[in-house]
Order: structure tokens, then C-alpha cells, then sequence
């Protein structure tokens, strides 16, 4: 389908951005990799009254790696994240997951910012934010990714505010996501992370609810010792995933257990 | 507002005033009567218009074609050579049968042309997560994986057979 009409303007600068949207009003939006925003624009689920294009922004895309934290900038596509050297060195799961979001094509497009902004509960990058309790930067302030992810498509991010890094703490320890769809191109219908910290364990689960989840419990059964089994079965605590077209909700609970378990098992056999 | 965008497909610069809201496969198909690109969904999921864009494989129906603006994109039309000898990839779609009705393979085709420029001997599992972003409802996608495979060895030869050519 033929999306909306909307105007379109070329940001030169993160300035520039900012005060294209506040010129364009509450309805203008950023145009990153378009790999989210163009499906609904297509299907007139989404009609912005402008887009500010950021792709030329080369300033917002680089990998840092400094003071024990890994910096994304917002811009940074999925496929680059996938072949860093740094991002495997530093926080290899980011790079396995980054090589399982959507398909070449969508890697060569999407950026992280975009995933991050978006706050689609199947997004993949946000679970391990949250595990790893990463912040997200943007023109104004650092966000806790605890308090980004609001709800489902909802973040604290303001109509003119712009999403310009994304910075995790380095973990190069034992990790695993699984990431369980029918059609590999496909977004989870659940995904499970694990994570090992300083000799612990971070755990979580995408697509289990209307922002991503951290397993609090399963991570503090394992600290006192419990079975890895024992342990997985606490994943679903607290859980109430909404069904969708591919999965119940008691089906995603059951999921959530089961991924869980085999992420840490696979994570402990590396 | 229209705006001016400039852009080289299959070698050749072009001009047009667009709207922004034209999506870049209809501008290849549409104004530029580039019809080999085709649209198969509504999704961005079927990988039918798949295009190059810098050398990268993406989805021609999730740009709009003002962000070609300033880029070089190539289409299947620019694949054969000039004489109309078909490119290895085409030719060994056509040898191992790769496509039934037809309508996604000029998609499979420059994405399994992305794939072997990124990593020119892909073993057989290589190939099917290269092509993860392609949709085929005829031919089962065996043929398709056997066709990758045949032009991987055919392109590799000719590699190996130039740098002897030209020392001889
Ligand atoms: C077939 C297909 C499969 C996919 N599968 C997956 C998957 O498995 N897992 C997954 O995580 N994702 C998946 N995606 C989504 C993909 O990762 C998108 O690239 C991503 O969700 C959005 O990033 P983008 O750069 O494309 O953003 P855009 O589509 O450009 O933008 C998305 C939203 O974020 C806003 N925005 C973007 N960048 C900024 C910024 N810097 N500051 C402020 N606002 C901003 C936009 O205004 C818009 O509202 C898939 C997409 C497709 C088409
Ligand atoms: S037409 Fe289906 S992905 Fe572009
Ligand atoms: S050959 Fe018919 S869809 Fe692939």
C-alpha cells in the first residue's frame, strides 16, 4: 500500500534534528532505518505529518569502547553490530543477537536507536539492555533502561527528543539467547537471555509482556544455589504475556521456563 | 513537496522530482520502468524487491526513494552483461531449476548475489541463513540452495582461472 503524504527533511546535524521536529510539530518523526516506521507507515497504521531523516548523521554512528562500557551510537545498523570485533570482545551476546534480528536486508538497514526508540515488545536488544541495566543517551539526558521501556510502544522519549547512543557495561562472560520463531527471518515468539556477571547471573525474557522482562527471581534462585531446572521454573513468576496470532499466553509461560532453562544451560557449556 | 533526487542505477544517472512518500520500488518499476524488481507483500517480509543499495542487499519497498538520494543502487536488470550473457547466479538458477513461477527470483537472486560477494563458498547452512529474508511459495527452495551452490563454484573457478589467464 501507498503510505500518507508527509513532508521530509535531511537532518545535517543532531541540532538540526532537533529542531526540524520542533518546526514539524508533535506529529513529525525520526526516520532511522526505517525498518519499523515504513511497515506501518505502509499499512497507515503509522502517518507521521513530516520524517526527519538522521541517516546522513554520521556522528551517531560509531562503537566506543572506554571506561568499561561499550557506546553505541544510535545510528549504528544491526549488520555492523554483528561483525564487531570490539562488540565481540567486549559484549559478545550483543553480537549474536544482533545476527538474529529479521534478515540480511533488515540488518543492513535497522539501527539500534531505531529498536530502542520503537520499544516493539519482540525487540531483541532491549532484553539485554535491561539485564544489564544499560542506559540509553540522548540530545538531553541518560536514561536507566529500567524506566525507558514503559510500556508496549512507550517510552519516556519526548516528540522532539532524539535517541543518540546506546551504552551497555562490558560483559565478555558466559551468555546464551535463544530466540524461538517458526521462520528464521522471524521476530521471537519468546526469547530468553542469560548472562554471566561477576560470577552471577543476569537473566530475561523478550516478548513476554509489554516491555521486556528480567527475571529477578530465576537470578536469585540461582545465586542460593538452586538446579538449574529449579531455578528456570521461577521465569514464569510474576509473568502475563498477552497472546498473540502465534502464541497463547500459557504457551509463552511455558516457553518462558523452558528457555530460560536451556539459555543458562547453554551459556554454563559455552 | 517534491524533491530532487539524483541516483545511479545499473551504472546510469538518473533525475527525477519524487514525492516522499513514493516508495523506492515504485520509483524503479514505475518511473524508471525497471520491472524486474518486483513487489510481493505488504510486510517488507517476502524479500521480492530486494535490490542493491551501496552493494548492500536491502528491501527496495522499505525505503522511500528519496533516501537514494546521492546512492548507487543496481537492480536485476543490471546483473546480465552488456551482450545479454546471463550473470553465473542467473545462469545457474536456470541450470539447477531454481524457480517455478518465477516471481520471487530476481529478490533471490540479488540477495544470493549479496551473499556470495560477503562470503563466496557458503556451506549449505551459510546459504539458507543468507537467504532467510527471501520467500519462495513454489519451489520448496532446494533448487534455490542448489543454484548458490552451482554459481559459487562457477564464480570461484572463473576467480581462480583470471589471475592464471593473465600471468600466461
Ligand atoms: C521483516 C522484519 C523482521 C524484523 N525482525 C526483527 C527482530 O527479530 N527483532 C528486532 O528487534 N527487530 C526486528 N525488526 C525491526 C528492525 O530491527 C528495525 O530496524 C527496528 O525495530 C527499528 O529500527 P530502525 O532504525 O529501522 O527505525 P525506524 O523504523 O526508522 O524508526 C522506528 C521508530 O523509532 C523512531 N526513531 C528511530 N531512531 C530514532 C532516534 N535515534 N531517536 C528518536 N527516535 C528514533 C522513529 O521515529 C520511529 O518511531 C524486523 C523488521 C522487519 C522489517
Ligand atoms: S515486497 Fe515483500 S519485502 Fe519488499
Ligand atoms: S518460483 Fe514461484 S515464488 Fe518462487
Amino acid at each position: 500500500m501507498i503510505p500518507a503524504a508527509f513532508e521530509y527533511a535531511r537532518a545535517g546535524s543532531v541540532q538540526e534534528a532537533a529542531s526540524l521536529l520542533q518546526k514539524h510539530g508533535e506529529d513529525a518523526k525520526v526516520l532511522a532505518g526505517g525498518h519499523s516506521l515504513i511497515p506501518l507507515m505502509r499499512l497507515r497504521l503509522a502517518q507521521p505529518s513530516a520524517l526527519i531523516d538522521i541517516n546522513g548523521l554520521k556522528e551517531l554512528d560509531y562503537i566506543h569502547v572506554e571506561g568499561g562500557r561499550l557506546r553505541l551510537g544510535a545510528l549504528t545498523r544491526h549488520v555492523t553490530i554483528q561483525h564487531s570485533a570490539e562488540v565481540r570482545q567486549n559484549l559478545p551476546l550483543l553480537a549474536d543477537i544482533a545476527s538474529e534480528v529479521g534478515d540480511n536486508q533488515v540488518r543492513n538497514m535497522g539501527t539500534i536507536g531505531g529498536v530502542f526508540a520503537h520499544a516493539d515488545s519482540a525487540g531483541d536488544y532491549p532484553t539485554l539492555a535491561l539485564m544489564l541495566d544499560a542506559e540509553v543517551v540522548t540530545d538531553r539526558r541518560r536514561i536507566p533502561a529500567r524506566e525507558f521501556f514503559q510500556d508496549l510502544f512507550t517510552t519516556p522519549l519526548e516528540a522532539d527528543e532524539l535517541v543518540c547512543e546506546v551504552s551497555f557495561p562490558v560483559a565478555p562472560g558466559s551468555h546464551r539467547y535463544i530466540k524461538f520463531r517458526r521462520r528464521l527471518f522471524d521476530w521471537a515468539i519468546v526469547g530468553a537471555g542469560a548472562q554471566q556477571v561477576d560470577g552471577g547471573w543476569r537473566v530475561g525474557l523478550t516478548n513476554c509482556g509489554p516491555t521486556p522482562v528480567r527475571c529477578t527471581a530465576v537470578e536469585r534462585a540461582l545465586s542460593e544455589g538452586a538446579s538449574v531446572a529449579d531455578a528456570a521454573e521461577r521465569a514464569a513468576d510474576g509473568l502475563s504475556p498477552s497472546g498473540d496470532l502465534r502464541a497463547s499466553p500459557e504457551y509463552k509461560k511455558h516457553l518462558a521456563t523452558v528457555l530460560v532453562r536451556r539459555a543458562v544451560e547453554q551459556a554454563q557449556t559455552g | 513537496m517534491k524533491h530532487r533526487i539524483a541516483v545511479t542505477v545499473n551504472g546510469k544517472e538518473r533525475e527525477a522530482e519524487v514525492e516522499p512518500r513514493l516508495l523506492l520500488v515504485h520509483f524503479l518499476r514505475d518511473n524508471l520502468g525497471l520491472t524486474g524488481t518486483h513487489i510481493g507483500c505488504d510486510t517488507s517480509q517476502c524479500g521480492a524487491c530486494t535490490i542493491h543499495l551501496d552493494g548492500k542487499a536491502v528491501k527496495s519497498c522499505t525505503l522511500f526513494a528519496v533516501q537514494a538520494q546521492g546512492h548507487e543502487l543496481k537492480t536485476i536488470e543490471g546483473l546480465a552483461a552488456p551482450d545479454g550473457e546471463l550473470h553465473p547466479i542467473q545462469q545457474a538458477f536456470w541450470d539447477e531449476h531454481g524457480l517455478q513461477c518465477g516471481y520471487c527470483t530476481p529478490g533471490f537472486i540479488m540477495a544470493a548475489a549479496y551473499l556470495l560477494d560477503q562470503n563466496p563458498s557458503p556451506s549449505e547452512d551459510d546459504i539458507k541463513k543468507g537467504l532467510e529474508g527471501n520467500l519462495c511459495r513454489c519451489t520448496g527452495y532446494v533448487n534455490i540452495i542448489k543454484a548458490v551452490q552451482t554459481a559459487s563454484r562457477t564464480m570461484s573457478g572463473a576467480a581462480q582461472a583470471q589471475p592464471a589467464a593473465s600471468g600466461a
